[in-house]
């Protein structure tokens, strides 16, 4: 008797669970036709609030459809990109995603992942808004996927403008060897020189000699399969790289992210650092106004892009919707409210310059009139698994100096990743 | 017939979910993986073909800056730091604490403590004190050195290129010699007194106590104790993510993976974890079968 009323207890129980389990599970708050899912890592600070102006630009040029925050912080991207490649994956794509322009779509566009807009950019007007070196670095076969929400540039060098003066620098030099005999100055006043942090900043510092060693039209040449990648000119910029590298904070620069070497900067222990121009925001952010900016010696002329952008993913639930997303981001108003407050500036040359900061003004101009080149550390030259290959070579390289490893394992990786 | 049914019947019948669960998730997934390692897969796209052991070949003879050998030589350093590191510290404290200490209790409980830690959290603590900044840019441990006027004590850390994965057992070591404590405390408590008593009457001496009638007692404890760190060590992956990120210097095969893995090279990612699996595989299996042969035996 006992026993059988413990099992029909037990029955009971477990079907009660089952039961509320299965209820719960079909109470699926599924995306409907009027929502707009955004799939980010602008999780915090400036890109979030970036990402809120262009959400208020949305709601009022798209007002029947709502904006859902599917942003997923950490790891400046990784976790997103990790939890992006599961979604697409299992064919349950987000209405959007950002992603780096350029090359590093190449991995969806060759999975038949994201929609081509080449008709959307003649309907709304974006392939005169945009500069023509920009469209032809976005084009791939004649067709183009993602529409650009901003531009950041990469070869910046930024300085300390207590620690140069007291080092005798007068003027930020304009080629390598004047930077060089900058950078002695310094190492005489027992400052670091050149203020560095590990992999793919020191892949950054390495295209920025690359683009002085070689100019801008050989330089592009090198993602595209035209440049050979174990030529005489790439052995030589090796060599000035090496020697930038003695010039480096040795003991910590594979240690530090792209904010320690920053700090080397805010703290005056260090006079310079090439980083992208996101650095102006951060610095601003953290209160340091003893900055000096200019383009990194011998590249003048030469804008080196990255851009974030979105797509429309093949399979999106509310495809009308994301259209209307995608022309909110390229419109004038939406790139305008985006840039103001992430730091970078808008893809479209019809931007009003008066209402950014100082260092975007400079930028806006720049964008108008200098070459637009490419940047693999940031995607626009490099896919994803070229970027890996090349982090983990320049990593090899800051700590055995190898540099005929250094030309072969650029040389093998380019071969393998570039299809032409 | 029936009779033997009701032998083991419900016994199997009892196992059966388990051995389900076990078939499918463990070994039939490992077959998947090892039949991934075979194909040529390496983006987003369905595979392309059958390659035989091509992925595995390459992993050796043709990875851009012989990424994986480099891996492989990191894990070894490590591994071989962390068992000796640990063992070593592990039986000091399990020989103190035997001989009768006072407060045994508590000093096991903080010697145990550290295990209780997740390795990201102690991870994120050791990368600060084991910064690598020397002189004047001195952190963590390297500042505490200087201040105590050990200065020759300061050293890269994690950063040299040579011995860096000795540093970075340094933290495992930490969290696990507790549990090697442990292992080997209880180790001496099950040798029956009557042995420890008979050698002293025989007039061993302290030290040939030890080395000739307890440690040999304590050949099992020392095998099992091998065999966990050993695998432990192999599957070390969120201690040196933790402490410096997924970068060449502290590549290990585990996070080897990972990086493949987020840009989609699939095939070669299940190629790295299938041979990491038959590494532990040589380790473990002899370990099984003198642990079945054992048990037989008694």
């Amino acid at each position: 008797m006992r026993l059988k009323t413990r099992v029909a207890v037990a029955a009971v129980a477990v079907g009660t669970l089952l039961a509320s389990a299965a209820c719960t599970t079909s109470d699926n708050s599924g995306s409907t036709p009027k929502n707009v899912e955004v799939f980010t890592w602008w999780a915090d600070g400036g890109e979030k609030a970036g990402l809120d102006g262009l959400v208020d630009q949305f709601k009022k040029d798209c007002s029947q459809y709502t904006f859902v925050n599917g942003a997923v912080a950490g790891g400046a991207g990784s976790n997103a990109k990790t939890v992006l490649a599961q979604r697409l994956t299992q064919s349950d794509p987000p209405d959007t995603f950002q992603a780096h322009a350029g090359a590093e779509l190449t991995d969806y566009i060759n999975a038949g992942q994201i929609e081509d807009l080449s008709q959307e950019y003649k309907d709304w007007g974006l392939t005169n808004a945009f500069p023509s070196g920009l469209i032809s670095n976005l084009t791939v076969n004649g067709k183009i996927y993602s529409v650009p929400a901003n531009i950041h540039r990469a070869n910046v060098l930024w300085g300390n403008k207590t620690v140069l003066a007291s080092a005798g620098i007068t003027q930020n030099a304009t080629t390598l060897d004047g930077f060089f005999a900058d950078l002695d100055k310094l190492k005489a006043k027992n400052v670091t020189p050149l203020a560095l942090g590990k992999d793919w900043t020191q892949l950054m510092l390495f295209e920025s000699v690359l683009i002085a060693d070689l100019g801008a039209d050989k330089f592009t040449g090198l993602w595209n399969g035209s440049t050979p990648w174990n030529g005489a000119d790439v052995t030589k910029a090796i060599g000035d790289f090496s020697k930038l590298l003695t010039y480096t904070n040795k003991d910590t620069r594979d240690t530090y992210d792209w904010t320690d070497a920053e700090k080397l900067i805010m703290t005056n222990k260090a006079g310079y650092q090439l980083m992208g121009d996101w650095e102006a925001a951060d610095l601003d952010a953290k209160a340091f106004k003893d900055y000096n900016y200019t383009v990194f010696p011998g590249n003048t002329g030469t804008y080196q892009w990255l851009a974030d952008s979105f797509v429309l993913p093949k399979g999106a639930k509310n495809a009308e919707g994301t259209k209307c997303w995608l022309k909110t981001v390229g419109s004038a108003a939406g790139q305008q409210a985006f840039n103001t407050k992430k730091g970078s500036i808008p893809a479209r040359t019809d931007a009003v310059a008066s209402a950014f900061p100082a260092y975007q003004q400079s930028a806006i101009g720049d964008w108008k009139s200098l070459k637009q080149v490419p940047s693999c550390a940031h995607g626009s030259a490099c896919s994803q698994s070229m970027q890996g290959a090349f982090n983990t070579a320049m990593g090899k390289f800051s700590s055995d100096g190898n540099a005929t490893a250094l030309q072969s394992a650029l040389a093998t990786a380019a071969s393998q990743f570039i299809k032409k | 017939m029936p009779r033997r049914l009701r032998q083991w019947g419900p016994g199997l019948l009892l196992l059966s979910p388990s051995l389900i669960v076990l078939a499918v998730f463990v070994y039939g997934l490992i077959g998947w993986t090892v039949n991934l390692s075979l194909q040529d897969k390496h983006n987003a796209l369905p595979s392309e073909g059958f390659v035989g052991l091509d992925n595995y070949t390459n992993l050796f003879t043709n990875d851009i800056s012989d990424r994986f050998t480099h891996s492989l030589r990191n894990l070894a350093v490590f591994t071989v730091v962390f068992i000796v590191g640990t063992l070593v510290m592990g039986v000091l404290w399990a020989v103190l604490l035997e001989r009768g200490a006072r407060a045994e209790g508590l000093f096991r409980t903080i010697y145990l403590f550290p295990m209780a830690v997740s390795f990201v959290a102690s991870g994120v603590v050791w990368r600060w004190l084991m910064n690598s900044g020397t002189g004047d840019n001195a952190g963590g441990l390297n500042v505490i050195f200087s201040g105590l006027h050990l200065g020759f004590l300061e050293n890269r850390w994690w950063t040299d290129p040579n011995w860096g994965m000795a540093a970075m057992a340094l933290p495992a070591i930490w969290q696990l010699s507790g549990y090697i404590m442990a292992l080997f405390l209880a180790g001496f408590r099950g040798i029956p007194h009557e042995l420890r008593e008979a050698a002293v009457m025989d007039g061993a001496s302290t030290f040939q106590l030890y080395r000739q009638v307890l440690f040999p007692q304590l050949t099992p404890v020392a095998l099992s104790a091998l065999i966990i760190l050993g695998h432990m060590s192999m599957k070390m992956f969120d201690l040196i993510m933790s402490v410096s990120g997924p970068q060449y210097l502290t590549e290990v095969p585990s996070v080897y993976i990972w990086q493949m893995l987020l840009t989609n090279d699939q095939a070669k990612a299940a190629a790295i974890a299938v041979f990491l699996l038959l590494v532990v595989a040589v380790v473990i299996v002899p370990y099984l079968v003198y642990v079945n042969r054992a048990e037989k035996r008694s």
